[in-house]
């Protein structure tokens, strides 16, 4: 006896085409970022002859693997101007986009266990609140007032003595936020190609015409990569090098839970950040793994020594069982700021770099994106960021100062 | 978790050891001559492959001193340690 095949999957969402021979601008990459420059690009500048390629399925690179917090409690000018733009498109977004990826303004606390960590916090609120970044100082009576599953007595190793805290922050549903900007994208004409591996690129001289691909050439105006942990393997198949280095980045969730977590809690000290999914898993996260690494895994002590900080930060959550543990490949670079403009090759754009905070930024990185692709010139809020400043110096140095160390 | 040998002390565990990015990265020779593009190539720009990848590492808790190592990016496998005064296994990169 055979059984019957199963129904095909319904594409409810977008179309899967077969990919044209030109386009106007081809990215490569479906995830946040490629998907967002995509949908900008069409929105904002009217060009939908664009296809969006991906070597796997779509969102299913570090867009799957992150832990959906967003914030723009950044340190310095130019990392608060873009974050805070994201911000302010992600508070538009659902319903622009008519879709509800459960985008959740909880607020994130960042809290600081040392004398060093206190003057970062309140520099960094002032900081903030000079951009127009919504920011407050609590001492830890407040902190356990916005928590109060959080254990702020005195008589820890590394005692809280106090947080910043961003009430604007929050978390979103990242799955949904994929699905929602492909939908978009797709409704507007944009091709999604998924099973499609930039293999090289096509050049005319010093100047690139398109991409090759295991479904074949296809041409392009301009082509923008947004690959993530992959950006430095595929820029070196255009003859370009990129100062960036892929790590894994490991992230876990717990089994489910009552609500009992209201906000996000970030340590940079003790290095764990947790926050609540709606569905109830506690989701943590650490720093990277030191080495380079591809193989989205990284090492056990990491996951030991974040659980050992939550469960001191969060003795509540003391017999809560881990369900499942995985790894992305971040690209981090020097000053631990993203790449986003034109590079050394004519017609080919970068947008990489984003390190351990890519989800937050997703909006504002596709939104300056797009419009670089479709002027060749950066918007001012992603002018700060190319690729020049390790030649010129003119660093936007957030190792430690972006509230979380890589 | 990689299990990692010292030239010295032998295999141990990767908690062991301090990582220091890519191996074979000589300092200018005539630094007064370099343009700012060679400077930010030397300070900034290091390899990034996904494959064999020779880097420095350093033996935190035994000898405390830095050697190579020669490790595959993509499948994490250890293919050789060797001294800093020792080539590249394989051919020199």
């Amino acid at each position: 006896m055979t059984a019957e095949p199963l129904p095909e999957h319904p594409d409810f969402l977008w179309r899967t085409p077969e990919p044209r021979s030109s386009y106007d601008v081809v990215i490569v990459g479906a995830g946040g970022h490629g998907l967002a420059t995509a949908y900008y690009l069409a929105r904002n500048h009217g060009i939908t002859r664009v296809a969006v390629l991906e070597k796997g399925w779509l969102a299913g690179g570090n867009m799957a693997r992150n832990t959906t917090i967003i914030r723009s409690n950044y340190l310095w000018d130019e990392s608060a101007a873009i974050y805070e733009h994201a911000l302010k498109l992600w508070e538009r977004l659902p319903e622009e986009l008519d879709y509800d990826f459960l985008f959740s303004q909880r607020g994130v606390l960042n809290l600081a266990h040392t004398l060093q960590d206190v003057r970062e916090g309140v520099r960094r609120v002032g900081a903030n609140r000079l951009n127009g970044v919504d920011a407050e100082w609590l001492e830890p009576d407040e902190v356990a007032k916005v928590c109060p599953i959080l254990n702020v007595s005195p008589r820890t190793r590394y005692p809280v003595l106090g947080a910043t805290f961003q009430p604007r922050a929050g978390i979103a549903k990242h799955d949904h936020v994929a699905w929602a900007l492909a939908r978009r994208a797709d409704m507007l004409g944009v091709d999604l190609i998924q099973g499609c591996e930039v293999t090289g690129f096509l050049k005319d001289g010093d100047r690139v015409v398109g991409v090759e691909t295991n479904l074949g050439r296809i041409h392009a105006g301009r082509v923008g990569l947004a690959a993530a942990g992959h950006s430095s393997v595929l820029a070196e198949r255009a003859g370009l090098r990129l100062p960036v280095q892929s790590h894994p980045l490991q992230a876990l969730v717990s089994e489910l839970h009552e609500p009992v977590h209201p906000t996000v809690v970030m340590s940079n000290h003790v290095h764990v950040y947790v926050s609540q999914a709606h569905k109830g898993e506690l989701v943590m996260g650490a720093g990277v793994d030191a080495y380079n690494g591809y193989g989205q895994r990284g090492s056990f002590h990491v996951i030991e020594r974040q659980m050992a900080a939550a469960v001191e930060l969060f003795p509540v959550f003391a017999r809560a069982h881990v369900l499942r543990t995985w790894g992305g490949i971040v690209d981090v670079t020097p000053d631990a700021s993203p790449i986003i403009g034109a590079t050394p090759v004519e017609n080919l754009y970068v947008n990489c770099g984003w390190g351990t905070g890519g989800f937050k930024a997703t909006p504002a990185a596709g939104w300056t994106f797009a419009h670089t692709l479709a002027t060749g010139e950066p918007h001012p809020l992603n002018a700060p960021f190319a690729l020049e400043r390790f030649t010129t110096g003119a660093l936007i140095d957030e190792h430690g100062a972006a509230a979380v160390a890589h | 978790m990689l299990l990692i040998t010292c030239p010295w002390c032998g295999p141990r565990d990767e908690t062991e050891y301090h990582y220091g990015g890519q191996a074979h990265v000589p300092y200018p020779e005539r630094p007064a001559d370099l343009t700012d593009e060679q400077w930010a190539a030397y300070v900034f720009y290091r390899d990034n492959p996904k494959g064999p990848f020779a880097e420095r590492w350093m033996h935190g808790t035994g000898c405390r001193r830095w050697f190579n190592v020669l490790r595959d990016t993509a499948t994490h496998e250890v293919l050789a340690s060797y001294r800093l005064d020792e080539p590249r296994p394989g051919g020199n990169r």
